[in-house]
């Protein structure tokens, strides 16, 4: 059948098909690699984790694919199978579900506990303290009109910011003017970009110098919200790498690496 | 450039576009020579990727397909990893989106085929198979390609089902699309932006291919 229709096409159309042909000829075999174990990490880690990936990498000369997200999309991704080895939740009680839910090999280890911090990006006109009172101003004069957090719904970080909004009595005024990120992270880029006029995200993420060039930021006094207590954990049919990475993480140098981006370390 | 995503998306574009080739071909000409009562009705259901967000398909998939349902199960005892997040997973999400980009050209295509022409293979005594393919495809192929080349362009462009369905693993479901939304979260604008400029270019080479072919039809049969 084939020699007929080759016939009838043009020129052009057989270019087209040998192209398409040789192109997926091309990218068959990449399918055939052995791959790297996966990490489903919290967001808040974007910045410090890549650095001690690539720390991990130099060391041992093995590498780990990190995906980055919500804590709580994570745990309802794992539910659903997802082929991670290692999770890195922001919010312990995720990881103490899934190994209810005999997911996991244990409980995990507590990595870190985060801290978050108000943001005001370049050129806002009014500045963050710690007892967000000029933040209260601003919002009752109109200087704040959107303000960025993550989605409490699932982001532990999002979570913090309402709680830390609640105690400082902003909830109710602030919550028509929230833009909610999918993520921290997202949260972050909203607000460190000035699409809002300022926002609640994680101080790892402020400290890190793309974030921190886009302006000032006061950090939240840790009593004002729940502690971000920060467990990892490896999942059922982990790897020798990512048990190997799983005890990186918990090494001195991963650690110093975690306290730069302003992690409060278990045991200090 | 996250050449990974990059070469992701291309491998799930062709991997679709293979699919939907014989999909197209046959659906295609089926509804546009049939007559049956309900056709409307089968039309309407294959076009409906057209109009429902790519988050109802993604939707659909995960209650259907996911590690807790029957069907992710067996799957997932067959092969050993399950259809959710895999990329197997993104293909099937990819074919059923792109549906009515492959079978709605190709169905033209056929469509706008004199059924004198085929009448007169028939009354030679052609083979059903042989008017396909010394007369059917040699005429209709301008379409049932154009079909294909939309579909790819789709794919590469496709964002909320492969986020729902994909998750965003690095080289297994994290497509040029997600990639993008990824660095601009992590304040890389540079990269986000390099790969969108790709895409644009991409996108409008594609789509100025798709207006050419279909010129072509029209000159054919105009």
């Amino acid at each position: 059948m084939w020699p007929d229709v080759w016939r009838g096409l043009r020129r052009k159309g057989r270019k087209v098909l040998i192209g398409l042909a040789l192109a997926f000829g091309a990218l068959a075999p990449a399918a055939a690699q052995t791959p790297a174990p996966r990490i489903a990490a919290a967001s808040d880690l974007k910045f410090a984790l890549d650095e001690v990936i690539a720390a991990f990498a130099r060391e041992t000369g093995r590498s780990v694919v990190p995906t980055y997200g919500s804590s709580g999309n994570f745990k309802t991704q794992i539910l659903q199978g997802a082929p991670f080895q290692l999770f890195l939740s922001a919010d312990e009680g995720f990881v103490f579900e899934l190994d209810e839910k005999g997911l996991t090999v244990d409980r995990g280890t507590l990595y870190g506990v985060g801290r978050i911090v108000l943001f005001a990006p370049k050129g806002a006109n009014w500045s963050p303290d710690p007892q967000l009172a000029d933040l209260k101003a601003a919002l009752a004069d109109g200087r704040v009109t959107r303000f960025a957090i993550a989605n409490p719904e699932h982001a532990p970080y999002g979570r913090a910011a309402q709680e830390a909004l609640t105690t400082a009595g902003l909830w109710d005024t602030v919550r028509p003017r929230l833009v909610f990120g999918e993520n921290v992270s997202q949260a972050a880029q909203f607000a460190a970009s000035g699409s809002t006029q300022g926002g609640i995200f994680a101080l790892s993420l402020a400290l890190a110098p793309q974030v921190a060039q886009l302006g000032t930021y006061a950090l939240i006094p840790a009593e004002q919200h729940q502690p971000l207590r920060q467990r990892m954990v490896l999942l059922k049919g982990a790897d020798a790498a990512s048990r190997a990475f799983y005890d990186y993480i918990q090494s001195s140098a991963a650690r110093a690496v975690l306290k730069r981006y302003g992690f409060l370390l278990p045991g200090e | 450039m996250d050449w990974v995503a990059f070469s992701l998306s291309i491998k799930l574009g062709l991997v679709t576009v293979a699919v939907l080739l014989p999909v197209g071909v046959f659906v295609g000409r089926w509804l546009a020579y049939a007559r049956f009562s309900g056709k409307g009705f089968v039309e309407a259901a294959l076009a409906l990727p057209l109009v429902l967000p790519p988050t109802v398909v993604g939707y659909y998939l995960l209650v259907s397909v996911g590690g807790a349902t029957p069907i992710g199960q067996v799957w997932a005892a067959t092969f050993g990893h399950n259809l959710v997040f895999s990329f197997e997973g993104l293909v099937l999400a990819s074919v059923i989106v792109n549906l009515p980009f492959a079978i709605q050209p190709a169905q033209r295509a056929f469509e706008a085929i004199a059924p004198e022409i085929r009448e007169a293979a028939a009354v030679s005594g052609l083979s059903p198979w042989s008017v396909l393919r010394r007369i059917e495809l040699p005429l209709a192929w301008q379409g049932i390609l154009m079909g294909l080349v939309l579909t790819f362009a789709h794919t590469l462009g496709e964002f909320g089902v492969v986020l729902m369905v994909g998750g965003s693993i690095p080289g297994e479901t994290k497509t040029v699309a997600i990639a993008i939304y990824d660095r601009v979260q992590a304040f890389d604008t540079a990269s986000a932006g390099i790969m969108a400029a790709t895409l644009l270019v991409m996108s409008l080479a594609t789509l100025g291919l798709i207006y050419r072919l279909s010129s072509q039809v029209g000159r054919r049969h105009g």
